[in-house]
């Protein structure tokens, strides 16, 4: 499956596709979107990459095992989720920035949750689709 | 529609159960998949169908003003879609692993080893 | 309160980390932690006698009524004491006892887990606290009893122990459930102000079954009381703790806590009267057959709380007060004997009664403990054994009724328990000493020093029952119920009945010890006729059980997958075909339908040929497509239904699934026919019926009327409280974020679970 033409296209394809897995991502709050789509986005993003040019080559572009995205996202959700208690509320209540941001919206604790959905699927998929590859 | 949809999920159903009464392995897992997705549409349609009104609360208003899908069974649905995908990998895997130790795809086979060790 | 209970556990939880310290000698030191529970329990004596009580409340669920209420009044007070004031001396004798023990450390987080458990029980002031704490001295029983654990009779024991108190234990949590709803409280003093409705309802007998079922169970109680006999397989400490002074009268306890709560009643009064006088004559009757000290010792205790059972069905005050002095009398004496039987089989390896002659010479103080106690089991003047016969014998005789038949009854028992008090504690050490025994070295003072003073405070108490009268004994009684304020305990009462009872005891039980020798012979008789007892027909019910069980599972759980989905799927199919024939009424609204459309039929065709294509396909490849296929028609019929969110989704899995597939498609199976024809059309009718219930099943829902207030609340809040307008992903983030934070946890667990598979190396073993 290595051609020229995919292996080129690749390179350019997966900041395009990472960029739009983000942008799924942070619109989710108000259009179709969100954390579990924009993971599956990235992660298919990096499943093309890893076709045309190799896996090893895949994995030196990620630097590390993706699955320490796993624990990072857990965590980053589980923050957010905590973070009201500093204010004694109740765990996952949501907290919200008053005032609008452009693009992204109203800025609250519950974006915050949805990167970590976003951070661990990505981590689930990768690390089940790389370790897979990897030993067969 | 409805009755159409109705029959369809059926049809889903009975092939999964079919696939997964066979004795090979592979058919296992598609069987689980078929009848995973059949699952998905049932509580699906089960939440009605609605054409065209996603249950997003449109433009700059603050509530819905118009009819609208119900949320709770797509919220539900969108779970079980990821869900699963991490199920059929595990299951994939189990059943290679299981394929590679005792050397053959037959439940029945695989059974009668396990009993021997 | 609440630390004092949970000390024990704590040491106990510290002894997991720090056990090898505690190993040898410095295992001493843990007696400390009974010894400040005493003190701290001791304290307290001014005030309960005076006739309060202390009451600790922490919440625990109080949504559902359950709290950690601790109460001491003078009950749990006695029990207290005894808990701790016993435990401080087998944690002390413990030490020498298991001196080279290499689980010493084990056998004192036991011991500290049962102690902790053990005045939780009585200290609980809510049923089903009580019942997590009587659950849990049934356990770190089960432990001790099967310390040995390389001995396959101790296990059978520590099993058969478990079963039985178990089995109490269930039907004390059912008891507490319906005393609970009828009452209308967990409290047991709250339970106190509605005895009259409780005794009232319909109910009532149900509740005192179940009580009783938890009491005689604990309590050794005949027919069930053959667990305890197995139980001296424990390690001696524990026969002395658990199975004579503390944890079998938890039964005890448990009766004398529910009397002014069930109590007062023809049932309840008759019921425990006729058990425990049948337990009473049984097991006194078993001590003459015995040779073993334990066994004799065993079923002496058997006897003891069959009496106590026997005084609590009487309720009166008299028989309350005789009931409360008994525990202590017991407490002191059954204790004593055990250590001192325990330092005989420490010194000598031997426990038979028929050999073990003339050790006075060997250890004089263990003689001296012995004989205290035993006198004070025969209830001889001056000791505190006297005061509770005369008690037990001035109740009965007030008992209305037939008063003559309960007297011949507690005469025999008394009698019997007499015998078996001198077989235990004197004859070991009178007559001549045999040659093998000259050798025997001499017990240490961490062994003598415990059965002595409990020995001793037997003869003190006896002397000056002033001591524990209004301190301990009173409030006993307050406790349930009843005013014993004119009541006082001493050795004196005149010439009356009473007393000529007790020098009949006397004099009949010194003449039976020197007729009747403890001999093989008597043993021998004694197992001719063991089928007929309750240990063997249950035991024979369980083999029974087992029996069952195994053919049970040998037609259900074949181990064949398509064999349970086939079992489950008839039955779904039966019943809900059968639901569905009854109820359902077949007619549906058309109007309400959506139309149907070109591009709609379209998309559901191609789904259905990309299913038929999984199925009947023979190559792997067509079928992993066909499923692609599938993904993708699954996808435009959500596009298609205003769920964008899940086509996207549905489109995303259903790529990384294809290429999940292809990535191991030629490492899989080959995708073989394996099933006959016959096989497959049976599997095929099971399927397609399965599939044509789900059908009607979806019709017969459609045709019913929709309820979205969540859907509607969800919606119309989306925005107001949770500032999105994606509903959908509104839900998952926020409104049921916790749902999602655990769902992504389930799926870094799969990949975790992916990755430990696949990495995991094989070993050459598990290689065919």
């Amino acid at each position: 499956m290595r051609t020229i033409i995919l292996k080129t296209a690749s390179a350019y394809l997966l900041p395009v596709l990472l960029l739009f897995s983000v942008f799924i991502l942070l619109r989710g709050h108000y259009l179709p979107g969100g954390g579990f789509v924009g993971g599956l986005m990235a992660s298919i993003a990096f499943v093309l990459h890893a076709f045309a040019n190799g896996l090893s080559n895949t994995k030196t572009l990620i630097r590390f095992h993706p699955g320490f995205l796993m624990p990072v996202g857990l965590a980053l959700a589980f923050l957010s989720g905590m973070a009201p208690l500093m204010f004694d509320l109740p765990f996952m209540t949501g907290l919200w920035y008053p005032e609008a941001i452009p693009v992204i919206g109203s800025l609250g604790s519950a974006l915050f949750f949805d990167i970590g959905v976003y951070l661990v699927v990505i981590g689930v998929t990768l690390t089940i689709i790389f370790t897979i590859a990897d030993t067969i | 529609m409805e009755i159409v949809l109705a029959i369809m999920i059926g049809i889903l159903y009975a092939a999964g159960i079919y696939m997964i009464l066979r004795r090979s392995l592979v058919k296992l897992i598609l069987g689980i998949i078929i009848l995973g997705n059949g699952a998905n549409l049932l509580i699906f349609l089960l939440g009605r169908i609605t054409k065209g009104s996603p249950p997003i609360i449109p433009g700059d208003l603050k509530v819905f003003e118009a009819a609208y899908a119900d949320p709770i069974p797509q919220a539900l649905i969108l779970t079980a879609i990821v869900i699963s995908f991490g199920l059929q990998s595990f299951a994939i895997i189990l059943i290679k692993r299981a394929y590679k130790v005792v050397k053959t795809d037959d439940l029945d086979e695989m059974n009668a080893i396990d009993q021997d060790s | 309160m609440l630390i004092a209970i949970l000390l024990g556990f704590l040491f106990s939880l510290l002894l997991v980390f720090t056990g090898k310290f505690f190993k040898g000698k410095p295992g001493i030191i843990s007696a400390a932690i009974p010894l400040v529970l005493f003190g701290y329990f001791l304290q307290f004596i001014p005030e309960i006698s005076a006739g309060g009580t202390i009451v600790h409340s922490y919440s625990w669920v109080p949504s559902f009524g359950v709290n950690l209420d601790f109460t001491l009044d003078g009950l749990s007070l006695l029990f207290s004491l005894m808990i701790t004031g016993i435990g401080f001396l087998v944690f002390v004798y413990t030490a020498a006892y298991l001196k080279n023990h290499k689980y010493l450390d084990r056998f004192y987080g036991y011991l500290s887990m049962f102690m902790a458990a053990m005045l939780g029980l009585v200290l609980s002031d809510n049923l089903i606290t009580l019942f997590v704490f009587w659950e849990l001295t049934s356990i770190s029983s089960f432990f001790l009893i099967g310390f040995n654990n390389s001995n396959p009779e101790s296990r059978k024991s520590a099993i058969t122990a478990l079963a039985i108190t178990g089995l109490g234990g269930l039907s004390l949590l059912a008891g507490a459930l319906v005393l609970g709803s009828v009452g209308g409280s967990y409290s047991i003093d709250e339970l106190m102000n509605s005895s009259g409705e409780i005794a009232a309802s319909p109910y009532y007998i149900l509740i005192a079954i179940l009580i009783f079922g938890a009491a005689f169970t604990k309590s050794a109680q005949f027919p069930f009381h053959f667990w305890l006999p197995g139980a001296m397989k424990a390690p001696t400490p524990v026969s002395t703790y658990l199975h004579s002074a503390t944890m079998v009268k938890a039964g005890i306890y448990l009766l004398m806590r529910m009397t002014p709560v069930l109590g007062n009643q023809e049932f309840w009064n008759s019921t425990l009267i006729i058990v425990g006088s049948i337990t009473m004559v049984y097991a006194a009757i078993h001590t003459l057959f015995r040779t073993d000290l334990k066994g004799i010792l065993a079923y002496s205790t058997i006897s003891a709380l069959g009496i106590l059972v026997f005084l609590i069905g009487q309720g009166t005050e008299a028989a309350l007060l005789a009931a409360a002095v008994f525990i202590v009398v017991h407490a002191l004496y059954k204790a004593t004997l055990f250590l001192v039987t325990g330092i005989i089989d420490h010194q000598t390896l031997s426990r038979d009664v028929t050999i073990l002659r003339g050790l006075r010479k060997v250890m004089l103080p263990v003689a001296i403990a012995g004989f205290l106690a035993a006198i004070s089991s025969a209830g001889i003047p001056p000791t505190i054994g006297f005061l509770g016969k005369e008690l037990t014998y001035e109740s009965t005789l007030a008992l209305v009724g037939t008063p003559l038949l309960w007297i011949a009854l507690i005469l025999i028992t008394k009698i019997l328990l007499l015998h078996a008090g001198f077989v235990a504690g004197i004859s070991p050490f009178i007559g001549q000493l045999p040659e093998r025994f000259e050798k025997t070295k001499k017990p240490g003072i961490l062994l003598w020093g415990p059965p002595i003073i409990l020995s001793v405070a037997g003869i003190v108490f006896g002397v000056f029952p002033g001591i524990i009268e209004g301190s301990l004994i009173k409030p006993v009684v307050a406790a349930m119920g009843q005013d014993a304020g004119d009541q006082h305990l001493q050795l004196w009462h005149g010439f009356n009945t009473v007393l000529w009872l007790s020098v009949a005891t006397i004099v009949i039980g010194t003449v039976l010890y020197f007729t009747i020798k403890p001999s093989q012979k008597l043993v021998k008789m004694v197992t001719r006729v063991e089928y007929i007892s309750p240990e063997s027909i249950i035991s024979g019910f369980w083999s029974l059980f087992n029996k069952f069980s195994s053919l049970w599972t040998r037609i259900f759980q074949n181990g064949y997958l398509r064999n349970y989905v086939s079992t489950i799927l008839v039955f779904l199919i039966g019943l809900t075909g059968y639901v569905l024939y009854n109820t359902a009424n077949f007619s549906m609204d058309f109007s309400t339908l959506s139309e149907i459309t070109v591009y709609e039929i379209v998309v559901v065709t191609i789904l259905l040929i990309a299913v038929f294509f999984v199925v009947f396909t023979r190559s792997r490849l067509a079928a992993v497509a066909s499923m692609g296929v599938m993904g993708l028609a699954i996808c435009l019929i959500f596009v298609f239904y205003s769920a964008p969110d899940l086509a996207m989704t549905q489109f995303s899995i259903d790529t990384l699934t294809v290429i999940l597939f292809v990535l191991v498609l030629y490492r899989l199976p080959r995708y073989l026919k394996l099933s006959d024809y016959k096989t497959r059309i049976r599997d095929g009718v099971l399927a397609l019926s399965f599939g044509s219930i789900i059908t009607i099943l979806i019709l017969e829902v459609l045709a019913q009327p929709v309820n979205m207030e969540i859907s509607e609340y969800y919606a119309q809040n989306a925005y107001l409280l949770a500032h999105g307008k994606n509903v959908v992903n509104v839900i998952l983030v926020d409104f049921r974020g916790s749902d999602t934070f655990m769902e992504i946890s389930v799926l870094a667990i799969a990949a975790i679970g992916v990755f430990g598979l696949l990495k995991l190396r094989l070993k050459k073993t598990d290689q065919r």
